[in-house]
């Protein structure tokens, strides 16, 4: 097969395992690509794509952004912010006046879960997902999974712990969802009100105690406390989370074997990790970053490719 | 109908021989010249070539993988899975020498044109096939160095197998 089963990537529930393994190798590829002293390809250069960000980014965006032009793309960029969105234009209306435009691909983030698949059953175009609310966000996913199988090599039976505010993130389900699939075992590990209430449903296990899960995972995957998402207090305070969810280096160094540290960013030093944890030779949060390009450019690459 | 051997065993070494010599006339002692093969079945005549020109020339000529796939013109048209693309060196005015099995439409060969490209500027550009299918041209490229011009229709599909994968040499015209 070298040929995705979908038309968008809306988030990884909707690929096969098959599709994520020609993502990634795709990627390889490309990560090939962007290491030569040209880094551009003219692949998808009759291709116009429009980055419609309705809610703030910066790595997402820049990923996405170099990506395309890497692809040799024609790129339209909106944000929310500067748009007619804010004279009460709906999300159907922007997008169809941007696609009259003869846009042949879409990349959507927003801020209500669904918004992306609500477009694609609306819209002619190929849609991709940079994040819908608390629910997916598959690129980020599948750079995280493409950064650890740099590390770990096949992923089957490896163990991987994603640590932090679960109830609001994307990344954690999407990445849930993506590591199954791949076979590996999932733990998540917060305070009990930050993990979601059936989250065991989907298959991992739960634990809050941070020493615990550390010492049995290969990788950790440090989240952000979202705050802009956070109406009610979760928990009493910062420095209370710090104390007991937060990875400093006397931990790190005081576990049995040298476990992979990991996180999507952006990172509040001193919250969820320190400094010289997020800096130090276990961290690939950079790695993660590099990696994000090549493999946005696999996903664009196979979705423009489809017949 | 039964495929049609065209060039087997002792008949390939020859050929292969052939165009050795006949590059070692151009470039001498290859002090400048470099050899790259085209993903996916160019790479293995690239490398055998390489392999015959270090028998008689007692020394390593470079030899890297070019994959074209996010070069080609028809990617949209059918399905390509992308290969690895494996060059160690700048091609910076330097001779290359461009190999790939079978010259057919020249798209191919178009794409690793632009390919080469984000290596270097090189000096100067020669193209190896090993066999030419002769009259299916779509675009105008021809080869330097031949070593088997065909006559073929469209519909025929010319197969040719090494023994570093397929077990053994052989070149096929299939109907």
């Amino acid at each position: 097969m070298s040929q995705l089963s979908v038309n968008h990537l809306l988030g990884i529930k909707y690929i096969t395992k098959q599709d994520i393994e020609l993502i990634l190798d795709t990627a390889k590829n490309f990560k090939e690509v962007i290491n030569r002293p040209i880094k551009k390809v003219p692949s998808l250069r009759d291709i116009t794509v429009a980055n419609l960000f309705f809610e703030n980014s910066t790595r997402t965006r820049l990923s996405f952004e170099l990506a395309q032009k890497r692809l040799s793309a024609d790129v339209v960029n909106f944000t929310a912010a500067s748009s007619s969105v804010k004279k009460g234009e709906t999300l159907i209306d922007t997008v169809n006046n941007i696609l009259a435009m003869k846009v042949d691909m879409v990349v959507m983030r927003h801020s209500s879960a669904g918004a992306a698949e609500f477009l694609s059953k609306r819209v002619n175009a190929k849609i991709v997902n940079a994040g819908d609310g608390a629910h997916e966000h598959p690129t980020q996913a599948l750079l995280d999974a493409f950064s650890m199988q740099e590390r770990l090599g096949d992923l089957k039976g490896k163990k991987i712990a994603i640590i932090g505010d679960i109830l609001h993130s994307r990344v954690a389900l999407s990445n849930i969802f993506c590591l199954q699939k791949l076979g590996a075992q999932v733990k998540v590990c917060g305070p009990t009100t930050l993990i979601p209430k059936y989250i065991e449903s989907l298959g991992v296990t739960v634990e809050t105690d941070l020493r615990k899960t550390l010492e049995w995972c290969d990788v950790a995957n440090m989240l952000r406390i979202q705050l802009e998402r956070q109406d009610i207090k979760f928990f009493p305070s910062i420095r209370e989370y710090t104390m007991l969810y937060g990875l400093d280096k006397k931990l790190l160094d005081s576990l049995s074997k040298k476990i992979i540290i990991m996180h999507p960013g952006p990172i509040n030093r001193g919250v969820e990790i320190t400094s010289d944890v997020a800096d130090c030779s276990q961290s690939i949060i950079l790695d993660q970053v590099e990696n994000g390009v090549a493999v946005r450019m696999a996903v664009m690459f196979l979705l423009a490719g489809r017949q | 109908m039964k495929p049609r051997v065209l060039l087997e065993n002792k008949q390939l070494e020859v050929t292969l021989k052939r165009l050795c010599y006949q590059l070692i006339e151009v470039h001498n002692d290859f002090s400048n010249t470099v050899i790259i093969g085209l993903q996916p079945r160019g790479i293995y005549l690239a490398h055998r070539i390489q392999k015959i020109l270090k028998d008689i020339l007692k020394k390593e000529v470079p030899c890297g993988d070019l994959d074209i796939t996010f070069y080609r013109d028809d990617f949209r048209k059918k399905e390509l899975k992308p290969n690895k693309t494996n060059i160690d060196f700048m091609i910076e005015d330097k001779y290359v020498i461009l190999v790939d099995d079978v010259l057919f439409t020249g798209r191919t060969i178009r794409a690793g044109l632009d390919a080469m490209l984000a290596f270097g500027r090189p000096s100067d550009v020669e193209l190896l096939v090993l066999v030419d299918r002769r009259f299916s041209r779509h675009v105008p490229i021809q080869a330097k160095y031949v070593g088997l011009t065909i006559d073929s229709i469209e519909s025929q599909n010319v197969k040719v197998e090494w023994s570093e994968t397929d077990k053994k040499d052989r070149v096929t015209l299939i109907d």
